[in-house]
């Protein structure tokens, strides 16, 4: 049997919105994965740690706050000092579309704007995620 | 309301119809569905009949404006009087732009100013602490200090417009920065009027704005309401919000209970403090969100009303009337906009600005149709604050007080939201209160349940998103965003360097040994916060104190 895809959801920044991080790590749990939920005011360096520890094989940040083009880079570098390149990173919140280009040079796999339906989101995690 | 007589009959003909032409009807071509819902998932029926309204009594349910149990409205005129008051929260990058952004909406037409402060100033830290990096002056008004706030007000007269700031657990730090403002400006404080929302539950329950534990935020939440009641007589003292548990996915009657379940906690805690209830509940005011089902949130207004008002006399033996009336601020739901086919959105906030006014809000809130995209522009916030002034002077809705009152469903569902309440306040309080059901993660659970149902409805296309789900199209994307850059980081940061080398230290070092002092007693921290920030302390030295002595708020998450 395959192993569990293990997720770290994280909130970078000090925005209070979690009501999609919430919802997504719920669906994503049901979708079969391992969820873990950083809960607020993460930095960079927290959420790489946590991605670390729990040996994750996906990323998800959720930033409602448009701090995104600062955090999302930041946590992107340190994964790769890391050596955990192969950890996939998908992003989403409040983030308009001129700036899905710019994430993803700097390294996000993939990024879900407001009404993206959560089935896929799980569909792009389990096409994309690293095979162990 | 009804004879026995006549409801008899009623009955009789409405099986006679449901047997003849409805039964046809339906046998000839269904329902497009099987249950109709609102966007709370509560049923709606067919039809409805003085049957499903038979219990009311007119002179004990509704009465009459301005008098017990209020459902009918607060003020005996209501709009007859005058409008509510349109109040945009607006905030962004430094104080001068803000400034400048007050002074045009003011120039509009617009009757109060609501403060959108950045996350840093929210959440206690100045702009150059390590986690505001990246937040700066993004999703509001970037302040530190004392000359920020002289800035932000520059040619606007404290005692001609009042002013709303949404700031919880610093709330009495940015009111004493107003407060010394105004004395600057030379307006007495007895002609101060405003807002601080101070609502330091609904943080920890799902805005995130938090920053000490609970029982000491609270503290600070009662020094302030203290503080204001001898000293500040028109400033309403906490803005107890309901809005973001709607925003967070909570059904329109959750909304209502969660919010009075807060309010009872902080009445009880000024009532522990020592304060008669008729001395500080007239100055509590709310906080709502007003979605797009027109009918199902006026009814959550009118049963709000009348269940608080209850509240306040039975519970709390208020004798005053304005202690019983649930005044509140309105907010068109955020939530409810999308990112795609952003004009729809002036749609959305047109019905809801609507579901405002017929429901009788004190003040209100529109957002702007490009908020799911990123900080409104100044061609979104003039089309918003129109929204309000059509439906104020065009649509009618102001002409006469609560006029649907009456209307069978919007009564039966007013008394359906009421009972619901009042089954959640009734399980809080057997839980041994708001705080207990708090740290035990049940208020957050149901919310998180009810937006987790919802967003399976949607996805299962059982309930209709124009844009999301239905009727969607390809569109280009979006242009002529706003966007606040880096460098009002950068440049508050080193800013804030000059100010602290600039400010007469000994001064400085004595106001803030002296609220520490005091925060570690029993004695109303106010005072000494307005010495603090006079004396150039910023936001984030303040807070600190209180982190020092209270310690911080790591929240358990409940997913």
């Amino acid at each position: 049997m395959a192993q569990k895809i293990k997720m770290i959801m994280a909130k970078p920044g000090l925005d209070g919105h979690d009501r999609g991080a919430k919802l997504l790590a719920r669906v994503c749990a049901e979708a079969g994965m391992e969820v873990v939920y950083t809960g607020l005011r993460q930095t960079p360096e927290m959420i790489v740690a946590a991605a670390e520890q729990e040996d994750a094989d996906v990323v998800g940040l959720s930033s409602l706050s448009g701090v995104h083009n600062y955090f999302f880079p930041k946590v992107v570098e340190l994964m790769k000092q890391k050596g955990l390149e192969d950890v996939l990173l998908v992003g989403g919140g409040i983030i308009p579309e001129e700036d899905y280009d710019f994430l993803k040079k700097s390294g996000m796999n993939a990024i879900f704007g407001p009404g993206t339906p959560t089935g896929a989101i799980v569909d792009f995690i389990k096409e994309n995620v690293r095979k162990r | 309301m009804f004879e026995e007589k006549v409801l008899k009959k009623i009955k009789d003909d409405k099986e006679k119809w449901e047997q003849g032409p409805l039964g046809k009807s339906l046998a000839k071509s269904p329902e497009a569905k099987p249950v109709f819902t609102t966007i709370s998932g509560t049923p709606v029926e067919r039809l409805y009949t003085p049957l499903d309204v038979e219990d009311l009594d007119y002179e004990r349910d509704l009465g009459y404006p301005g008098t017990f149990p209020f459902t009918r409205g607060v003020q005996p005129t209501m709009y007859r009087g005058r409008y509510w008051t349109m109040r945009q929260y607006a905030g962004f990058g430094d104080a001068k732009s803000t400034n400048e952004r007050y002074r045009y909406l003011l120039e509009q037409g617009q009757t109060g100013l609501s403060v959108a402060f950045h996350l840093p100033t929210q959440a206690g830290y100045d702009s150059d602490h390590p986690l505001s990096m990246g937040e700066v002056g993004k999703v509001g008004v970037a302040i530190d200090h004392i000359d920020d706030m002289r800035v932000l007000f520059d040619r606007i007269p404290l005692d001609k417009v009042t002013t709303s700031m949404t700031m919880n657990a610093p709330a009495g730090v940015l009111l004493a920065m107003y407060l010394a403002i105004a004395k600057e400006q030379g307006v007495d404080w007895a002609k101060v009027g405003g807002t601080v929302q101070n609502d330091v539950l609904k943080e920890i329950i799902c805005r995130g704005q938090y920053i000490y534990p609970p029982r000491h935020t609270m503290r600070l939440t009662v020094d302030l309401i203290e503080f204001c009641q001898k000293s500040v007589p028109k400033w309403n003292t906490i803005s107890i919000s309901g809005y973001h548990i709607r925003e967070a996915g909570s059904t329109a009657a959750q909304e209502m209970a969660f919010t009075l379940a807060d309010g009872i906690a902080y009445t009880q805690a000024c009532i522990e403090r020592g304060m008669d209830v008729d001395s500080f509940a007239p100055r509590l005011s709310f906080f709502f969100n007003a979605f797009t089902n027109v009918l199902e949130e006026v009814a959550k207004f009118r049963a709000g009303r009348r269940y608080w008002a209850k509240v306040m006399r039975e519970r709390f033996k208020a004798k005053d009337p304005r202690s019983m009336m649930l005044r509140y601020h309105v907010q068109t739901g955020g939530v409810t906009l999308t990112a795609q086919q952003p004009l729809n959105n002036i749609v959305r906030v047109a019905l809801q600005t609507y579901a405002t006014a017929l429901g009788g809000g004190q003040s209100l809130h529109t957002n702007s149709y490009d908020e799911a995209l990123c900080l409104p522009t100044q061609q979104a916030v003039t089309v918003a604050l129109r929204t309000q002034q059509i439906v104020a002077e065009e649509s009618g809705a102001t002409d006469t007080i609560d006029p649907l009152a009456g209307s069978y469903y919007v009564e039966s569902m007013t008394d359906r939201i009421e009972a619901e309440v009042d089954e959640y306040i009734k399980k809080i309080d057997a839980m041994g209160g708001t705080l207990s059901a708090i740290e035990q993660g049940y208020i957050q659970k149901e919310i998180q349940n009810s937006a987790y149902r919802f967003q399976k409805e949607i996805e299962t296309e059982e309930r209709v998103y124009v844009g999301i789900n239905k009727y969607t199209m390809e569109e280009p994307p979006p242009t002529g965003l706003l966007k606040v850059d880096m460098s009002v980081g950068e440049k508050k940061a080193a800013e804030l360097k000059q100010y602290r080398a600039n400010r007469d230290n000994a001064k400085w070092k004595a106001a803030l040994d002296k609220l520490r002092e005091i925060s570690a007693t029993d004695q109303n921290v106010m005072p000494y916060v307005i010495e603090a920030v006079t004396a150039k302390a910023t936001v984030g030295e303040i807070c600190d104190v209180w982190r020092n002595i209270y310690g911080e708020y790591r929240p358990k998450e409940f997913v």
